[in-house]
């Protein structure tokens, strides 16, 4: 059996289960069930439609299962209620799984680990090897997330913001394990964006394409490599071409969001031959665009490096006043923005307040070395 | 979600309010002891939050490196003045509040006449994986 196939089919199948009344926890037994089935008879008897096929097993097992306890006319009805045998048309329940999986009611670690269990079609293993905690845990966890959603309502929430957060956090999470999950976002962020019309999720998918297609420059050997020094001969040229065209096409549609408007950054970055040449003036007013649309702390500090590049350190300095010191990679950009500006002894004690600070090794590295470079250490 | 350790000391930390040695506790206040923490580690593994605990022994023993071709220099034990770290618990929690409530109730463990301990744990956050996304 076609693992690839199997992994778009089985979330198809259980929202179709669940739209036509199954409870979510049900419904995954159901298609696991007709999976086994499947692996049993698929190579000996291929189906024509293999989405139409696991649907009427998995509904068969769904109420096989529910009508177990009741007596043998539960199971007559079970007969009656089979469905005809036939294409299944191509409905957006797949979509209807996604927002499902974000709702609301989850904390933003179950909607992730739901989201690529269910929507995903990866095993639990899979999930706890990405994010290092044993299988028990994010079992656990899963079936917790299950059981809270067990109740909810069937109608999809309003908020495909919530969606949007929690494909961002899978492809932010980066690459654990034998599952990639920068790839894995970008392939459900690629589904969701056929199932919908919605510029903000090609928005999301722009940004990630892009950013993506810098990762191989990013770092090397775990060694954090900053974008000014990154090797642009490495990017790969084809998905920035991919994300750009879904930009200017998201963008044409002329509803602006916070997820285009980071995309936007990120094409000007991907477009621009080095540091130098980037076009900073321009990201500075896509940065005021999508100050306008989120009012963060976090995009008014990004900005305030791009006012650096564009109107020089001391006015990239004057844009961090008012800012929080506590931020995170406050300092960082404080220290960057001084030793530009000519202010080394500052700077190398700030990057090394800031490398105290970082929440990741490569960074706490990189910024150690940071502070060594601008104030070289008398050694003995 | 983040790490966080949870770090118990033998020696090192401030004195627990309950501060009588173990040695001098009923067994029964013993086992009192260790099934709450059991009970603890059980109950987050049921919430998802549960990653890692181990105890240690008490025989810890600092070496480094006497340079090449020597064997290396042990120190100690002076067990007296040491740091000595009896075991950890490794949790994955959503916050850092989560993570503080977390330790306080580890802390509260029932020790000499069940009283709670209230030993002082000291909580490490883990540095997280590099991020896909960084500038």
């Amino acid at each position: 059996m076609n693992e690839a196939l199997v992994r778009e089919l089985v979330p198809a199948v259980i929202g179709i289960l669940v739209r036509r009344g199954a409870e979510f926890a049900a419904a995954e037994d159901a298609v696991q069930e007709a999976l086994i089935r499947a692996l049993e008879t698929w190579p000996g008897d291929p189906p024509r439609d293999a989405k139409g096929w696991l649907v009427a097993v998995a509904w068969r097992k769904f109420i096989d299962a529910t009508r177990a306890e009741t007596s043998r006319r539960g199971r007559e009805f079970a007969v009656d209620a089979e469905p005809e045998a036939g294409p299944v048309p191509a409905t957006d329940d797949t979509l209807w799984l996604y927002f499902l999986c974000a709702h609301p009611s989850l904390s933003p670690a179950s909607a992730v680990a739901l989201t690529l269990r269910a929507v995903g079609g990866l095993t639990t293993k899979q999930i706890a090897t990405a994010y290092l905690v044993p299988e028990s845990t994010m079992a656990q966890r899963i079936s917790r997330a299950k059981k809270r959603i067990a109740g909810a309502q069937l109608d999809r929430p309003s908020d495909p913001a919530t969606v949007l957060r929690v494909l961002y956090l899978v492809f932010n999470e980066g690459y654990s394990g034998d599952v990639d999950l920068a790839a894995e976002a970008i392939r459900l962020t690629r589904q969701l964006a056929a199932a919908t019309d919605e510029p903000e999720v090609s928005g999301l998918l722009a940004l990630m394409l892009l950013h993506h297609a810098r990762r191989a420059s990013r770092t090397e050997g775990g060694r954090l490599i900053p974008l000014a020094e990154q090797d642009r001969s490495r990017w790969d040229t084809s998905l920035v071409a991919e994300g750009v065209a879904i930009l200017q096409a998201a963008l044409a549609r002329d509803r602006l969001g916070e997820y285009q408007a980071q995309a936007a950054i990120a094409a000007l970055h991907a477009d621009a031959p080095s540091t130098a040449d980037t076009d900073w003036i321009q990201i500075v007013e896509w940065y005021d665009e999508l100050l306008a649309l989120t009012e963060s702390p976090v995009v008014r500090l990004n900005r305030a490096v791009a006012v650096g590049e564009a109107d020089g350190p001391r006015a990239g300095l004057a844009a961090l006043t008012g800012l929080d010191p506590d931020l995170p990679r406050h300092t960082a950009v404080r220290a960057y923005l001084l030793e530009r500006a000519g202010e080394l002894e500052q700077a190398a004690t700030l990057y090394a307040e800031a490398a105290h600070a970082a929440t990741t090794m490569p960074e706490r590295d990189h910024l150690t070395r940071e502070s060594a470079r601008v104030r070289p250490l008398p050694r003995a | 979600m983040a790490k966080y350790l949870l770090l118990k000391h033998y020696r090192g930390a401030p004195a627990a309010v309950n501060d009588v040695p173990m040695d001098q506790w009923t067994p029964e206040e013993v086992t009192a002891h260790v099934r709450y923490m059991e009970d603890f580690a059980a109950r987050l593994r049921s919430t998802g939050e549960y990653v890692d605990s181990q105890a240690l022994t008490t025989q810890g023993t600092f070496v480094r490196s006497d340079g090449e071709g020597r064997p290396p220099v042990t120190d100690g034990p002076f067990a007296e003045t040491k740091d000595l770290i009896a075991g950890w618990m490794i949790i994955d929690v959503d916050t850092y509040d989560r993570a503080l409530e977390l330790a306080g109730e580890l802390s509260a463990a029932p020790g000499a006449g069940g009283v709670p301990v209230q030993e002082w744990l000291e909580l490490r956050p883990f540095y997280a994986e590099l991020p896909t996304v960084t500038e």
